[in-house]
C-alpha cells in the first residue's frame, strides 16, 4: 500500500494545531493584554476585534482532540492522562473565558469588571497550561504498559512552567500585533509602545528554551547537532533573528499589517523547530507516529470525512476573516 | 473523597459532565426540528404567528446551542484524561466516530447556522428555510454518530481484537450494530418530547400569567399535540428497545426488574416497588403484580427472563440504581402520556387555554422530559456495567491510573465550574423564555440591524442583557 496514512494524519493534526496556535493565540493574547489597557472603551474595542472569529478559532482545538483520538489513540490516551491537571486547567480556562467573553457584552456596568477579570484570568490560565503541556510534550514520556511513568504531577517542572510563561508572552505578542493591525488612534499607539518589550521577551523565551532543551535532552541535542540534521536546523534560529528584526523595523513608522505577519512567521518558526526536534515521534522520546497510529481501517475511514469537510471549514474561515477585514473603531461592535 | 474509589470517582466525573452536556444537545435537536416546522408552516399558511414563534425560539435555540458547544469541549478530551486504557483499546472505533460528529457539527455551524440566525435580510425565504432544515438535519446526523459510538460499546460487532487492541473490520456493521436503531429512535424521540414539554411549560407559564397572545396559545397548543402523539410513540419504541436489550444484555434487564431468580414453570412478576439489595441478593419490600413482567418482556404469561443470580456477582450491574432510575423514567413517561390525553380532552371540550389544572400540569411537566432522558441514560450506561465495552473490556480496566485524591480535586473544580457557568447560562435562558414571543413588528431584533451584515456567533442573536434591568438602579 503506497499511502502513508499515519504521515497524512500527522500532517493534518500538525496543521490543525498550528491553525489553533496562530488563531486562538492572538485572541487569547487580547485577554492577556487586558491588565495593561485600563479604559473601558479600549477594552471593548479590543474584544470587538476578535468577537466575530474567536469561537471559530477554537474549533481547531476540538478537531485536534478528536483527530488525535481517531488517528493516534495511544498518544491521545497517554498524553492526556499524564497531563490530566494541565488539560483540566486548559479546558476550564477556555470555558471560563468563552463564557465571560459573551457575558461581558450582556452584563450591566456594575458587573462588567467581574466579567473583564474572568476574561483576563481565563485567557491567562488557558495560555499558561497550553505552554505547560507543550513543555511536558517536549520533555517526553516514558511509557510502561500504556502509562507514562512519573505520576500526575510529573508535568510540574521548572522547564514546563517556563514554557507555560513563554507561551503567555508569545500569545501576548500575537495579540498586540493583531491589535496594531485592527485598531487605530490612541489604543493603537499604546499597543505599539507595548509591543517592543513583549517581542524581546518572546525572543528571550525562544532562546532560553532553545538552549535549555538540548541541555536537558541529550537525544534532542544529538538530533540537532549531527549532520545532516544540523543543516536543516541551522536556518531556524537565523530566520528567528531575521523576523524579530523585521518586526522591530515594521513597528517604526505607521505600522499596519507588518508586525502581525512577522510575528506569525516568528511563531511558525518556533513551531517548525519543535516539529524538527521531535520528528518522527508523536510521543517523544521514542514512540513514533507509526507505532502510535490507529489501524489503517480507522485512519482511512476518518480521512474521508476530514478531506471532505476541512477544506469547507477553511473556505468559511477565510471568508469570515475577509468579511471582517479593516480597522475596528471604538463603539463599533459586531456583537 | 470520602469512601469513593478512584474508579467510582472517575465514573462520577464522566456521569456529571455528560449529564450536564446531554441536556443541551437534546434540546438543540428538538428545537431545531421545531423551528423547521414553524418556518415551514409560516411559508405554507402565511400566518405571521408562526414567524413570531420562530424568532422567539430561535434566540433560545442560539443560547442553548452555545452552551452545548462549550460543555462539549470537555467531552472531546475526557476519554484521554480519564479513560486512557479505553482510548488505547477502542480509540480506533470511538475516535473516528467522534471525529465525524465533530466534523458534522462544524460543517453545520459553518454552513447553515449563520444563515439561519442572521440571514433573514440577506437570503430569500426559500433559502432561509433550507438553512433551517439543514441545521435540524445536521443535529440529527450529529446524534447518529454519537449514538453509533455509544451503541457499539453496548453491543459491539464488526471488529476484531488483535494484540489487545480493537481493529475495525466492517464499519457498516460497527455503525449498524444491533442496539443502534433502537437507541437512536429512543433518543431522538426523547429529544423531541423533552423539547415539546419545555415549549408547553413555557406556554403554560405565560397563560397562567394572563398572557394569552395568539403566539402563546399557538405554542401551547402545538406542544400538547406533540406530546399527545410522541409520548405513546416513545412507550412503543421504549418497549422495543427493552426487548432488544433483553436479547443482548439480559443482566441489565434483570437488574432493572430487580429479578433475582426464577421459580420453575412460573411467570415473572412485575415489581412495582422494592429495594434491590446487591449483597443479600434479593429485592426487599416488594410490591408485585404476578406474571406481568413475563407478559411485557416475553409477550407470554409464563415466559421467563434470566435472573441476576444466573450471572456471576462480578458481572452484575447495580440493581438498586437501575431499578429506580428505570421507574423514574417510566413513571414520568406515563405522566407524559396522561398530559397528552388530558390536553386532547380539554381541546375537545374547547377548554385548552383556560383549564387551570391543565396549564399547571403542563408547567410542572416542563423539566420532566429532560429528567426522564437522564434517567434513561443512567439505566443504559450503569446497566452496561461492569463492562465499558460489553463483554470485551471491563470498566475497571479502562480507567486511567489517577489517585482518588487527583480525581476528587478534578471533580470539585468541574462541579464548581459547571454550576457557575451553566447555572448562569440556564438562568439566562429562562429569562428569555419569560419575555415571551412578541407580535410581528414589535421585535426590533427581527431585522438584525446590529449585525452590520456580518456573521456572528450564536449568542449574538440575542440582545437580552445578562442581569435584569432593575438591578442597575
Amino acid at each position: 500500500m503506497g499511502i502513508d496514512l499515519p504521515l497524512i494524519w500527522f500532517l493534518i493534526i500538525g496543521f490543525g494545531v498550528m491553525m489553533y496556535v496562530i488563531m486562538d493565540g492572538f485572541d487569547l493574547g487580547i485577554g492577556i493584554l487586558f491588565p495593561f489597557i485600563r479604559s473601558r472603551e479600549d477594552r471593548d474595542t479590543m474584544v470587538n476585534t476578535v468577537a466575530p472569529v474567536w469561537d471559530g478559532n477554537e474549533t481547531w482545538l476540538v478537531l485536534g482532540g478528536a483527530g488525535l483520538m481517531a488517528a493516534f489513540p495511544k498518544a491521545y490516551a497517554v498524553l492526556l492522562s499524564a497531563l490530566y491537571i494541565p488539560a483540566l486547567g486548559l479546558l476550564m480556562g477556555l470555558i471560563w473565558r468563552g463564557v465571560s467573553f459573551e457575558f461581558r457584552f450582556k452584563a450591566n456596568d456594575a458587573h462588567k469588571p467581574f466579567w473583564d477579570g474572568a476574561f483576563m484570568t481565563g485567557s491567562f490560565v488557558a495560555a499558561f497550561f497550553q505552554g505547560v503541556m507543550l513543555g511536558a510534550f517536549i520533555n517526553g514520556h516514558h511509557v510502561v504498559d500504556g502509562v507514562a511513568t512519573g505520576g500526575v504531577l510529573a508535568w510540574l517542572t521548572p522547564f514546563n512552567v517556563f514554557t507555560g510563561l513563554g507561551v503567555v508572552v508569545g500569545y501576548a505578542l500575537l495579540g498586540a500585533t493583531w491589535l496594531i493591525l485592527k485598531t487605530e488612534g490612541q489604543l493603537q499607539r499604546l499597543v505599539i509602545r507595548a509591543t517592543t518589550p513583549i517581542l524581546l521577551a518572546t525572543l528571550a523565551s525562544l532562546l532560553i528554551v532553545s538552549v535549555w532543551t538540548p541541555l536537558n535532552h541529550p537525544a534532542i541535542a544529538q538530533r540537532w547537532f549531527s549532520l545532516p540534521n544540523f543543516l536543516f536546523f541551522v536556518p531556524v534560529p537565523i530566520l528567528v533573528l531575521l523576523s524579530t528584526w523585521a518586526t522591530l523595523r515594521s513597528l517604526r513608522a505607521e505600522p499596519h499589517a507588518g508586525p502581525f505577519i512577522w510575528s506569525l512567521i516568528l511563531v511558525f518558526l518556533g513551531y517548525s523547530g519543535l516539529v524538527i526536534s521531535i520528528w518522527p515521534n508523536i510521543l517523544p522520546p521514542d514512540i513514533s507516529i507509526w507505532e502510535a497510529a490507529a489501524p489503517p481501517q480507522s485512519l482511512g475511514f476518518a480521512l474521508v470525512g476530514a478531506l471532505l469537510i476541512i477544506p469547507m471549514i477553511l473556505v468559511y474561515t477565510a471568508w469570515s476573516y475577509y468579511v471582517f477585514r479593516g480597522k475596528v473603531k471604538a463603539g463599533e461592535g459586531y456583537h | 473523597m470520602i469512601g469513593f474509589t478512584a474508579l467510582e470517582l472517575a465514573r462520577v466525573q464522566f456521569g456529571f459532565t455528560m449529564s450536564f452536556h446531554i441536556i443541551f444537545p437534546a434540546i438543540t435537536i428538538g428545537l431545531a426540528a421545531y423551528l423547521a416546522v414553524l418556518e415551514g408552516l409560516w411559508l405554507w399558511k402565511r400566518d405571521d404567528t408562526y414567524l413570531d414563534l420562530y424568532h422567539f425560539w430561535s434566540k433560545i435555540f442560539a443560547v442553548n446551542f452555545a452552551m452545548g458547544v462549550v460543555s462539549g469541549l470537555v467531552m472531546a478530551y475526557q476519554f484521554g484524561t480519564n479513560w486512557s486504557f479505553y482510548s488505547q483499546f477502542a480509540g480506533s472505533i470511538t475516535g473516528p466516530l467522534l471525529a465525524y460528529e465533530v466534523l458534522t457539527a462544524f460543517f453545520l455551524e459553518a454552513g447553515f447556522l449563520g444563515v439561519m440566525l442572521f440571514g433573514w435580510s440577506k437570503v430569500g425565504r426559500g433559502l432561509h428555510f433550507f438553512a433551517t432544515v439543514m441545521v435540524a438535519l445536521g443535529t440529527m446526523i450529529s446524534a447518529t454518530w454519537i449514538l453509533a459510538s455509544n451503541s457499539w460499546m453496548q453491543t459491539p460487532q464488526g471488529h476484531e481484537v488483535i494484540n489487545g487492541v480493537v481493529v475495525p473490520v466492517d464499519w457498516l456493521a460497527i455503525i449498524l450494530n444491533p442496539s443502534f436503531p433502537y437507541r437512536l429512535a429512543h433518543m431522538v424521540t426523547a429529544a423531541m418530547l423533552s423539547t415539546a414539554l419545555f415549549v408547553g411549560a413555557s406556554g403554560a407559564w405565560h397563560l397562567l400569567r394572563g398572557n394569552s397572545r395568539p403566539a402563546v396559545k399557538r405554542m401551547f397548543s402545538m406542544a400538547l399535540w406533540m406530546v399527545l402523539f410522541t409520548a405513546p410513540l416513545q412507550v412503543v419504541i421504549g418497549d422495543m428497545h427493552g426487548l432488544n436489550t433483553l436479547k443482548h444484555q439480559p443482566a441489565k434487564i434483570a437488574a432493572v426488574e430487580g429479578h433475582w431468580s426464577n421459580t420453575p414453570g412460573e411467570g415473572v412478576p412485575l415489581i412495582l416497588f422494592g429495594i434491590p439489595d446487591m449483597d443479600a441478593e434479593t429485592t426487599r419490600y416488594k410490591v408485585e403484580i404476578p406474571r406481568l413482567a413475563s407478559f411485557i418482556l416475553t409477550h407470554s404469561w409464563d415466559g421467563q427472563i434470566p435472573g441476576l443470580k444466573e450471572f456471576a456477582p462480578e458481572d452484575r450491574p447495580n440493581s438498586t440504581i437501575l431499578f429506580w432510575a428505570f421507574r423514574v423514567m417510566v413513571g414520568l413517561g406515563s405522566l407524559m402520556v396522561l398530559l397528552g390525553l388530558y390536553g386532547a380532552w380539554a381541546r375537545w371540550r374547547r377548554r385548552l387555554f383556560d383549564s387551570p389544572v391543565l396549564t399547571r400540569f403542563a408547567l410542572w411537566m416542563g423539566p420532566s422530559g429532560v429528567i426522564a432522558l437522564l434517567a434513561g441514560w443512567y439505566v443504559t450506561e450503569i446497566g452496561r456495567q461492569p463492562w465499558v465495552v460489553y463483554g470485551l473490556m471491563r470498566t475497571k480496566d479502562a480507567v486511567s491510573t489517577h489517585s482518588a485524591m487527583t480525581l476528587s480535586l478534578g471533580l470539585v473544580i468541574l462541579v464548581a465550574m459547571y454550576f457557575a457557568v451553566f447555572g448562569i447560562g440556564i438562568a439566562y435562558l429562562l429569562r428569555l423564555v419569560k419575555h415571551g414571543p412578541l407580535a410581528h413588528g414589535e421585535d426590533v431584533l427581527e431585522e438584525a440591524p446590529s449585525i452590520n451584515q456580518r456573521p456572528a456567533r450564536p449568542l449574538s442573536a440575542v440582545d437580552e442583557p445578562l442581569t435584569p434591568k432593575s438591578t442597575e438602579s
